[in-house]
């Protein structure tokens, strides 16, 4: 009893001093700067990142993860390219020799699967881990651990496929390894298996990045930040996560169906013993078009900060881009059997998938109507990023166009599966998603890496991808209508397809080159860029109210929002979040809607258990295409690590918290310095 | 800036010049879904148009409106002060426009879908089998089978990647695969459908002016997918009799020394093992039918005109023409080559 | 030396992947002699077996998926059914009458055996034999089960081959007729 209350005592005595520091208030600016000033290098030692060889597997600042996501993904789409420049070089003559069908079964099957799964879904999580706790005013991410624990296994799964791909084991039943040829008894060895697991590997890392998103996007955001005073790039990020988290568990379940049938003789697509070769078209198109999304919203996430920075203007529409988004989403998982006209669908399925695939153009419609009317309104600020942004419009909507002509199900049945659909989803997802991308380089290397990108490069890079773009993929559309099937190794001369397939492998080069001149650029700016301080466009987010690169904590003082440009509204006497702890990681937890201060929690920081899970899962799944047994190992080595993570680690900050029966406080409005919201 | 602009107009002067490429290089050719045979390739055409022409418009509606949106720019050294309560009047008048927009979005989009429901409500009217025909295709790992049906025993015939239809008439073919899912598609007579294992998928064709279109497989189908075609033959209804009474007949007998020491080399040599020919012991169909391989126009699943230099290259060595199909090398004595040729141009 | 160690890896990977995934197409031709089986140990002269030869098919899947497909095609099942046997001897049990090294089931495919095998001479190509003769190797499970079919997409009578127990070969006379 009197050693429960002693506890008590002391543990009311440490909250009292806590209360006190909290409540602290300074008067002046004066004041409070020196106050920072010596509280920064306790901040920066709490915060430090372990560097060298132990900070690559134990660092866990999301900025840091995030720019290895995006060097990885880069990576992947120079390899992703450099296939595609094979494929039209192949292709540039007909009866060519250069690769033989097998090598180019794998290569297309390779692209695909990089761009899909290697580069373009991760590239906008790490767009995402980046910078949305910066957008939304935190110190890190929800879940750092997790999220290192993320890049690992989406890096473990890259180099899965390529070392597979490089030993004559590179997957070669398309992207999509539709059954029965990607099934037992038309894909002998190990190449279909090791796409099988690469998409397990890319699913799990995707799960990952979608929770730490949402999680830090709905309670981690600065005191308020109210739901509708999110900006744009956070909503498309978070409305991408929640389609992550419904659509990937439909293609693990295809992958999945797939490697057993392949592995352990299930008869989930064997028709003979009453499987179904069409449901593995279901499962997968299900997660496939939604995929489609995942990949494009983040880019429309891109594009209106982009817009709002060099159009000097608020948003037109900000709740009709929003809902927009949100129906995207929505009516993307309602139309996933127009990959399948082809196949006996009933009529009446037909004419619902028809209709639906139609519909998604009026969200589309009113996101591009809202984004001309804003720059209609604003007053041009016309650099790099704004090109790349004008570059989607000429590119999406011309794509966006031909999505509608095979949204009609008589003109699928003519269009599909020819190279006027390669034309299609290139103009949507290089247009939709790459051009913007290239433009939110542009516009956010400034902040990444203290210098900006050279704008005379800039506008090279621009032409040159925006020509070679149209050059490699608009005679596209023609020979899909001549008659030129897709994920062919060749044709014949007779076709008279030659010509217009050379315009097109020529087109690549000028592609390839503008792709050149954003590596060289990138290098360059590194060294010698001018250096960028912190609000080089003067834009209106978070994030460019600190130092280029951003402090390893993000925020010293968490802001207090009031308003969706938060920094064009920024008042003389803003108040800013005070007495969050400065010797260990804590981060503030607001609520949902209001964005109302709840809690301070501590961040977990620094630690080598993630990768040592990830390590362990890739003991069961990567063995696991030769042995079961495998899976046995693997579920050990994983649990153990996970013990580790969870319980192993002496520095954990909770535990500390409950040894020393100190409660986690609440921050109220009065702590907020120097005047309420 | 009327450096840029001309620039921008350069660019779409370029634009305009692909699009009208598009419109006049897109006819003739005989594996072309704008250039149609018959009323389904017809139809889906006149679809094709409307849709064209439509989001033609759109589209450079929307670019001139993104062009004008442009116009309004400031110089690169200062940077406006940013706008947070832009004018109410023009935000209304920018509002109604947007919601115009929106509303003309939705009404063109409801128009194109009606016009794709009636356009696809004619391709799948039920037709009635006014030809008498029923035809199977089956799809292999590379080639087509095409089996025509007949309540006549003596009527029933195998072919291979030829299919000869009369004139003017619909003809229903059920699709089927044995192996992996494979496309059946003419553009010029229609659009494609997929042949799946475990599933029964049908199309009808028809053509309505005589020639011959090609057809290819649209559905990856493994190594040689590229090379998987075949033609369609469309001909009057006495030609096609005539074709089919010819099919019918059992293989034509050996007359020469040569010819006769060609089928004694095809029933002792690995030919036999997949290939049959009707009239003799050869009757495995793991392969193309050859009964009448000498009537058919093309070899190798419409990859190689059917010339006796064609023929020796693909027997002797199929796999310098389609890597990886299922034909073996064949290392015969020229002699033999020779007798074999001369027997197989003899099926006619 | 790390980057030394990783090469060692990558070659040794290499050298173990590439012949489980190698597609050959044009067949070099078959160096890939008949030796007949010893049926008792007493041999002629100096003791000592032939050197056994290497099937190249036994090293990759995509053979012995090709061997699988041919032993359904040219109607290998209508005598030996799906390995269990009826007409001929089963093939996928542990007894093998004229020895189970890939040169003896060449020999018995090519020149075929007494009491109902017949000869495939000049009728399947050597590239094919091989591959069939890595197949029915397959069926009792004597290859690397990488490399081994997997179940195909028809009614299954039995167990994929790369999930069957290897059975350890034995001698056998042929079944006596009745």
């Amino acid at each position: 009893m009197s050693h429960k209350e002693a506890q008590k005592n002391s543990h009311k005595k440490a909250q009292e001093a806590e209360d006190r520091r909290a409540l602290r208030t300074t008067t002046t600016d004066e004041e409070l700067a020196a106050e920072m000033e010596r509280e920064r290098p306790e901040l920066e030692k709490t915060w430090a990142c372990p560097t060298g060889i132990r900070g690559w597997f134990t660092d866990t600042d999301h900025k840091s993860i995030a720019m290895r996501y995006v060097i990885t993904a880069f990576v992947f789409f120079l390899l992703g390219g450099m296939e595609a420049v094979l494929m039209r070089i192949q292709l540039a003559r007909p009866e060519s020799h250069f690769l033989s069908p097998d090598q180019y079964n794998q290569v297309f099957t390779v692209h695909g699967t990089t761009m899909m799964f290697l580069f373009a879904v991760p590239i906008m999580t790490a767009m995402g881990i980046y910078l949305v706790p910066l957008m939304v005013g935190s110190r890190d991410v929800a879940f750092p651990r997790l999220n290192l624990f993320g890049y690992f296994i989406y890096l473990i799964g890259g180099i899965f496929l390529y070392t597979g791909f490089f030993l004559n084991t590179g997957p070669d039943a398309g992207w999509f390894s539709y059954v029965p040829l990607s099934g037992p008894a038309y894909s002998p060895g190990k190449r279909v298996d090791v796409w099988a697991q690469m998409i397990t590997f890319t699913e799990i890392s995707a799960l990952v990045g979608a929770i730490v998103v949402i999680g830090t996007a709905f309670k981690m955001r600065a005191p308020g930040m109210t739901l509708n005073r999110i900006p744009l790039f956070v909503w498309a990020q978070v409305i991408t996560a929640f389609m992550i988290i419904f659509a990937m568990p439909a293609v693990m379940l295809a992958s999945g169906t797939l490697a057993s049938d392949r592995l352990i003789d299930t008869h989930f697509f064997n028709p003979a013993e009453g499987g179904d070769a069409i449901l593995y078209q279901h499962m997968f198109w299900f997660f496939g078009h939604p995929e489609v999304y995942i990949i494009f919203i983040p880019a429309l996430g891109f594009i209106s900060p982009i817009i709002i920075t060099f159009a000097r203007r608020k948003i037109f529409g900000h709740l009709a881009l929003v809902l927009s988004l949100i129906s995207t989403a929505f009516i993307g998982f309602g139309l996933w059997v127009h990959h399948m006209f082809a196949t006996p669908i009933p009529q009446m399925g037909q004419s619902f998938f028809s209709a639906a695939s139609m519909m998604i153009a009026i969200p589309s419609g009113v996101q591009v109507f809202c984004w001309i009317a804003t720059l209609w309104g604003g007053k041009l600020n016309l650099k790099t990023p704004l090109y790349f942004v004008l570059g989607f419009f000429v590119i999406f909507i011309l794509g966006g166009l031909t999505g509608v002509m095979q949204a009609s199900v008589p003109l699928d049945l003519q269009l599909h599966d020819t190279f006027f659909v390669v034309a299609h989803f290139h103009y949507v997802l290089i247009g939709g998603a790459v051009f913007p991308l290239f433009g939110a380089f542009y516009y956010w290397f400034p902040k990444w890496s203290g210098r900006m990108l050279s704008e005379w490069a800039g506008r090279w890079n621009f032409w040159l991808m925006f020509i070679g773009f149209n050059l490699v993929f608009f005679p596209m559309h023609q020979l899909g209508l001549n008659g030129m099937p897709r994920r062919v190794y060749t044709y014949l001369p007779e076709t008279g397809w030659g010509t217009l397939n050379l315009i097109a492998s020529l087109g690549a080069l000028v592609l390839g080159a503008g792709v050149v001149v954003f590596v060289v650029n990138v290098f360059w700016a590194r060294r010698a860029g001018v250096i960028a301080g912190d609000n080089p466009w003067a834009a209106d987010t978070l994030e460019w109210s600190i130092t280029s690169p951003p402090p390893h904590y993000n925020f010293h003082n968490i802001p207090v929002v009031q308003g969706r440009h938060p920094i064009w509204q920024a008042t003389e006497d803003a108040p800013v979040v005070r007495g969050l702890s400065t010797t260990k990681r804590e981060g503030l937890v607001t609520s949902v809607m209001d964005a109302q201060p709840e809690l301070r929690f501590d961040i977990p920081g620094p630690s080598i258990w993630p990768v040592m899970v990830a390590l362990g899962a890739a003991t069961a799944l990567i063995p696991g295409i030769f042995t079961p047994w495998a899976f046995l190992v693997g579920a050990i080595l994983t649990g153990a690590a996970l013990t580790c993570w969870f319980f192993g680690d002496p520095n954990y900050e909770n535990k500390t918290a409950r040894e020393t029966g100190e409660k986690v406080q609440p921050v109220s409005h009065t702590e907020l310095r120097p005047k309420e919201v | 800036m009327i450096r840029r602009t001309s620039t921008t107009l350069r660019r779409y002067g370029r634009l305009v010049a692909f699009c009208a490429l598009l419109c006049f290089s897109s006819c003739g050719g005989i594996q072309n879904a704008i250039n149609p045979a018959g009323p389904y390739a017809g139809s889906i055409n006149r679809l094709w148009w409307w849709f064209f022409i439509t989001c033609s418009i759109v589209y450079v509606l929307v670019m001139i409106a993104l062009l004008l949106a442009l116009r309004n720019r400031t110089r690169e050294t200062e940077l406006a002060t940013p706008v947070l309560e832009p004018p109410l009047e023009s935000e209304r008048r920018r509002r109604n426009v947007v919601i115009g927009a929106v509303t003309l979005t939705v009404v063109i989009l409801f128009v194109l879908l009606v016009v794709n429901y009636l356009t696809g409500r004619s391709l799948t009217a039920e037709q009635g089998n006014k030809s008498g025909l029923n035809v199977d295709v089956v799809g292999h790992q590379w080639w087509w089978e095409v089996r025509y049906k007949d309540v006549d025993a003596s009527n029933v015939f195998t072919t291979a990647n030829e299919i000869h239809i009369p004139v003017g008439v619909p003809v229903l073919f059920n699709l089927q695969a044995t192996d992996v899912i494979h496309s059946f598609w003419v553009p010029n007579l229609a659009g494609k459908k997929d042949l799946i294992p475990g599933k029964i998928n049908g199309i009808w064709l028809q053509a309505d002016k005589p020639g011959v279109y090609r057809g290819q497989c649209a559905e990856y189908c493994g190594m040689q997918h590229a090379k998987m075609a075949f033609w369609v033959v469309a001909e009057s209804q006495e030609q096609f009799n005539a074709w089919r009474q010819n099919q019918t007949q059992t293989s034509v007998q050996p007359m020469t020394d040569s010819q006769k020491r060609g089928q004694q080399v095809f029933l002792s040599s690995t030919c036999v093992m997949c290939h049959a020919i009707n009239g003799t012991p050869a009757g495995s169909n793991i392969g193309p039918n050859l009964t009448h391989v000498a009537s058919r126009q093309m070899i190798a699943a419409a990859t190689l005109a059917n010339t006796r230099d064609h023929l020796a290259q693909w027997i002797k060595d199929p796999q310098v023409v389609k890597p990886g199909t299922r034909m073996p090398q064949n290392n015969l004595p020229e002699a033999d080559l020779q007798a074999l040729l001369d027997y197989l141009q003899s099926l006619k | 030396m790390i980057r030394a160690s990783l090469l060692c890896v990558f070659l040794c990977l290499f050298v173990a992947s590439c012949k489980r995934e190698q597609r050959q197409f044009s067949q070099p031709p078959s160096n890939f002699k008949s030796y007949d089986v010893t049926m008792s140990d007493i041999h002629p002269g100096t003791p000592g077996m032939p050197q056994p030869v290497q099937n190249p098919s036994d090293q990759r899947a995509f053979d012995t998926n090709e061997g699988k497909r041919l032993y359904t095609q040219y109607n290998c099942a209508g005598c030996h059914f799906n390995g269990g046997g009826g007409i001929g001897p089963p093939l996928m049990d542990e007894k093998w009458i004229y020895g189970e090294n890939p040169e003896n089931i060449y020999a018995t495919i090519v020149e075929g055996r007494p009491n109902g095998m017949p000869s495939f001479r000049h009728k399947i190509p050597d590239s094919q034999v091989q591959q069939i003769a890595a197949y029915v190797r397959s069926m009792s499970g004597q290859l690397r089960k990488d490399v081994m079919p997997a179940r195909n997409d028809t009614m299954n009578a039995r167990r994929s081959e790369q999930r069957t127990e290897r059975e350890k070969p034995q001698r056998s006379s042929p079944p006596l007729n009745d």
